[in-house]
């Protein structure tokens, strides 16, 4: 099948490369650009393991062509870390408050909530629950994500984070 | 002593050892992206290998042909049941004795079942190859209902067995049955209910469902055809087991075999078996010289590869008026699909369900189980549970429910009334099991304390009346569930894998500058392990858990072992890390007495060295013996610094625990509310408690999942009703209830460090919580059980049969 030729920004660098008009973007990510943090859960839009950052809108990226992105700019996980190389205030927030089991929906996680937090900087339980409901999380039963979450929130805006009673 | 010496807190704290909320070394990778998965490798020239799959749920497979398949670009090969024959690779064996189709060989036997494997040089091209094979089939009737695959006219299913009466666990009495299994005393337990004041029976389903791990099955196959050797990546939990079966059954040495685990994106049970993607991946690169990627996709996982459950246990209770139980008697019809492939210990056809006395102390009770073969998916693993023993907890559990019922007594009483009490462990239940250690009155107790049980029954009575008076259209219910678990399969009298014992192993090896690598025969799959072992051995060695590097999956490093699953890890393999720690310490023992110039019984271990007894200054720390062991050990010892364990376990462990679930339904649209989930664990010592609260966490939410809707349904014909997150019930944070978690320590007395095991307690008292609180809330309307998955439309459906709409 004839390739297109497809420009874009992932993580601050301009890439290229040959996609057929049928190639999943997750499938561009991950195989011509090599970058396997976006992972794949379900082909079917549901688990959001795929989900990276495109223009400032959460995607899931199964369920988006390649060419489709052609001049876009996106960050995936692996565009998350400051330049320093040190951890973002929501990675560290995930491993202090064990948000994390096997890693294979974080990625997605993680992003999501990146774009959940500009959207609302400061948002209650019950919003980040519903921020995240795209996406799926076999191990954790979601509790420490959110504390994970409110953590990177506080963090993010110079106030301490505190823990609801239970 | 000056200013700078640490304080013996911050000597321990230090370590973080066993006890402490170490935060998790994978984390660092995972969290940003850097995990390595099976998908993520790209070896050069790297083929994928994608199946057709079958319609029908049974049908007679006429022909195949591949014409038109082998013209599309970049399909290199259609792998058939012809092509599997020439390497005597068509049929596998299953761990539980039976046979399974590699690819379909004359038939079909469920819907999605292997039929061919094309081979190509990306995905997509393998995918337009499977388009082109054509599949001429001629259907046949569908069995689906295990209640009827034992009729007299039932079709036959497996053909392979024709005219065979035994099967791999004794007689067969139909066409279509696997085994029977029978434990306990039948005639003792007749007597028993002959004599009984009051008896209950009650035909309780735990339907099917599938683990469904969010990373699906998946593998790379390379084939070294010079030097004769397989290299594997797999999501296996069990690698040497796979490297083994590999050996077995493809008569390749095994020292040839190179199986690695990578990263593993959640196991949950799914990826203990061997499936025809791992063989078809193999022979394919054999066949093509290259390496073959195999990769489920997700309705490939939910119809394929591995359900749980399906089991149909008719149970019987018989007690006194005043409701002490004087016997048991269950039988199930259990659901195996179209292959017996279950993953349990080799000798247990129906894995440990015989734990099904519970918590209490049955006098006698009687079990027989029959194993059936219907038109579904192969399989019957441990979704976070130890082999079918979250079965065998919902069967007892609702079934005390419902004797509580017939009795007017209130659930928790009568399981107070029942429990073994804690001067009678270790104890022998009437099915053969001896439990370690527990003490359930006290975890009971303090679990009605901290949720106010009484209260909440006042609440319920108040809600009742209300309810009657027309003030209100919701009910209330409380779902109480005390569980015992068995894990830590197992010692080798009774447990073993293809004859291989279900021991467990460490390697632990020191270096000079007192860091270490330990390698263990276990399998992380989210468990957090590289994080624990560490913190087991630094407590045992007084080695800070940061200089331990621990590594597992790679059968050609670490030392044999049989895996992760069935919460075997902590019971097994923490086990044979405590004992190889244990046996650096010893060594660093005899070091450090010749170094300090006196004996070696002069010496007391102090946190993170040895010290003079009465001379507390005269010290050598772990570290400097760790260099001492490379430069000055004493006359006649060996060099160095390391040990192997091999642990085979004198018996199980039995965690235990207290859950109550508060739930509201509103009868109009059976909508549910869980109001509150409180749950006691007693995982007897607990090593890290931030993991251990994160299992909890994770395996209640896989119980609600299970509970309240999460099912792999069939029609009629054998089409799979449910085979994507579309129908199939995946709970995300909105559904999800708030878990409050809390504990008692109760250590296993066998066990080196005390330990039990936690991570699938959740799943196996979390069910019966979820739907114990259901049939709570329903019964002061006169119904006795619901059965599961309590979806809102199900939960209506009882309320309609109920009558609260007349």
């Amino acid at each position: 099948m004839a390739k297109t030729h497809i420009t874009m920004k992932v993580n601050g660098a301009e890439v290229e490369g040959l996609a057929e008009p049928r190639t999943l973007l997750v499938h561009f990510i991950r195989e011509n650009l090599s970058l396997t943090g976006t992972h794949i859960g379900c082909e079917t839009t549901h688990c959001g393991a795929c989900t990276i950052d495109i223009d400032g809108m959460s995607v899931k990226s199964c369920t988006m062509f390649a060419v489709q992105a052609e001049g876009s700019d996106i960050t995936t996980i692996e565009g998350m870390a400051s330049a320093d190389g040190s951890l973002s205030a929501l990675q560290e927030g995930f491993r202090m408050m064990h948000g994390l089991q096997c890693g294979f929906c974080t990625p997605g996680m993680i992003l999501r909530a990146h774009r959940l937090l500009q959207e609302n900087p400061s948002p209650s339980e019950e919003e980040i629950r519903m921020g995240i409901s795209g996406n799926i999380c076999r191990c954790t039963g979601y509790q420490n994500i959110v504390r994970a979450i409110q953590y990177a929130a506080a963090k993010i805006n110079g106030v301490e984070f505190r823990e609801a009673a239970e | 002593m000056n200013d700078m010496t640490p304080t013996r807190e911050q000597r321990e704290a230090k370590l973080e050892g066993m006890g402490c909320k170490r935060k998790r070394v994978e984390d660092i990778r995972f969290t940003q992206g850097k995990g390595s998965y099976v998908d993520d490798l790209k070896l050069p020239g790297m083929l994928h290998g994608d199946f057709v799959r079958s319609p029908h749920a049974h049908a007679r497979v006429k022909k195949i042909d591949d014409t038109e398949a082998l013209k599309v670009p970049g399909v290199l090969a259609v792998i058939t049941a012809e092509t599997l024959k020439t390497v005597n690779l068509a049929w596998m064996p299953t761990l539980a004795g039976d046979v399974q189709m590699v690819l379909a060989d004359g038939k079909v036997l469920f819907q999605n079942q292997e039929v061919a494997f094309v081979v190509a040089t990306d995905r997509y091209a393998a995918d337009d190859g499977i388009n082109k094979v054509v599949v001429e089939y001629e259907p046949l009737p569908v069995v689906i209902d295990p209640f009827k695959a034992m009729d007299a006219d039932a079709p036959v299913l497996r053909e392979d067995l024709a005219g065979k009466t035994t099967g791999a666990h004794g007689p067969r009495k139909h066409h279509n049955h696997v085994f029977e299994w029978t434990v306990g005393d039948k005639d003792l337990t007749d007597a028993a209910f002959r004599k009984a004041e009051v008896t209950i029976k009650e035909m309780i389903s735990y339907h099917r469902t599938h683990p469904s791990p969010l990373e699906t099955c998946q593998c790379v196959c390379s084939f070294d055809k010079i030097r004769g050797e397989l290299s594997i990546w797999g999501t296996f939990q069990a690698p040497h087991v796979i490297r083994t079966v590999v050996a077995l059954i493809a008569k390749i040495p095994e020292h040839k075999i190179h199986v690695i685990s990578p990263d593993i994106g959640g196991g949950f049970g799914n990826k203990v078996g061997a499936y025809p993607g791992y063989i078809c991946a193999a022979v394919a690169s054999i066949v093509t010289g290259k390496p073959v990627k195999w990769v489920e996709d997700r309705i490939e996982n939910l119809t394929a590869t591995s359900f749980a459950r399906d089991y149909h246990m008719t149970t019987e209770i018989a007690s006194t008026k005043e409701g002490k139980v004087t016997g048991l008697r269950v039988h199930v019809l259990a659901d195996h699909g179209a292959f017996d492939a279950c993953a349990d210990p080799s000798k247990w056809p129906a894995g440990f369900f015989n734990i099904v006395t519970g918590s209490y102390d049955f006098p006698t009770a009687h079990l027989s189980v029959d194993g059936i073969y219907t038109n579904k998916a192969p399989g019957g693993v441990a979704y976070r549970c130890s082999f079918r023993v979250t079965e065998a907890a919902y069967c007892i559990e609702r079934a005390m429910d419902i004797l509580a019922q017939k009795l007017g007594m209130d659930p928790a009483e009568l399981r107070l009334k029942n429990f073994i009490k804690a001067e009678q462990f270790p104890y022998h239940s009437a099915l053969g099991w001896e439990y370690d250690s527990g003490d359930y009155h006290t975890a009971m107790r303090k679990m009605m304390e901290s949720v106010d049980y009484a209260g909440l029954r006042r609440e319920q009575a108040a809600q009742r009346a209300a309810f009657k008076r027309g003030e209100t259209r919701e009910i209330m219910g409380l779902g109480v569930s005390f569980f015992t678990e068995i894990v830590g399969a197992g010692p080798s009298k009774n447990c073993d894998i293809l004859g291989i014992a279900m021991f467990d192993s460490c390697e632990i090896r020191m270096h000079p500058t007192g860091a270490g690598i330990a390698r263990v025969g276990s399998k992380s799959q989210g468990q957090g392990h590289e994080t624990t072992w560490a913190q087991i051995i630094a407590t045992e060695i007084g080695i800070p858990a940061d200089d331990i590097m621990v590594e597992e999956g790679n059968t050609d490093t670490a030392p044999y072992g049989l895996g992760t699953y069935g919460s075997r890890s902590t019971p097994v393999a923490g086990a044979a890390i405590a004992m190889a720690a244990r046996k650096i310490r010893a060594k660093a023992q005899m070091i450090a007495a010749y170094k300090l110039e006196v004996h070696e019984d002069d010496l007391e271990w102090d946190i993170d060295g040895f010290r003079v007894k009465g001379l507390p200054e005269k010290t050598m720390s772990m570290k400097d013996i760790c260099w001492a062991a490379y430069n000055s050990v004493p006359p006649g010892m060996e060099p160095g610094l390391e040990a192997v364990s091999y642990y085979d376990p004198p018996n199980m462990t039995y965690p235990f625990g207290a859950y109550i679930c508060v739930m509201n339904i509103d009868v109009d649209t059976g909508v549910y509310k869980v109001r509150r989930f409180y749950a006691l664990d007693d995982c007897g010592t607990r090593i890290n408690p931030m993991i251990i609260e994160g299992q909890v966490h994770g395996g209640l939410t896989e119980a609600f999942a299970i509970a309240m809707g999460q099912e792999i349904r069939y029609d009629d014909e054998g089409n799979v009703v449910t085979g994507s997150f579309m129908d199939f019930f995946m709970p995300t944070a909105v559904e999800t209830p708030h878990w409050e978690t809390d504990f008692t320590v109760t250590p296993s007395p066998h066990h080196p460090i005390g330990a039990k095991g936690v991570g699938e307690s959740p799943n196996v008292g979390g069910v019966p919580a979820f739907s114990n609180a259901v049939n709570d809330a329903f019964s002061f309307l006169g119904s006795t059980h619901i059965q599961m998955p309590h979806d809102y439309w199900r939960n209506w459906k009882a309320a309609k049969n109920l009558g609260v709409f007349a």
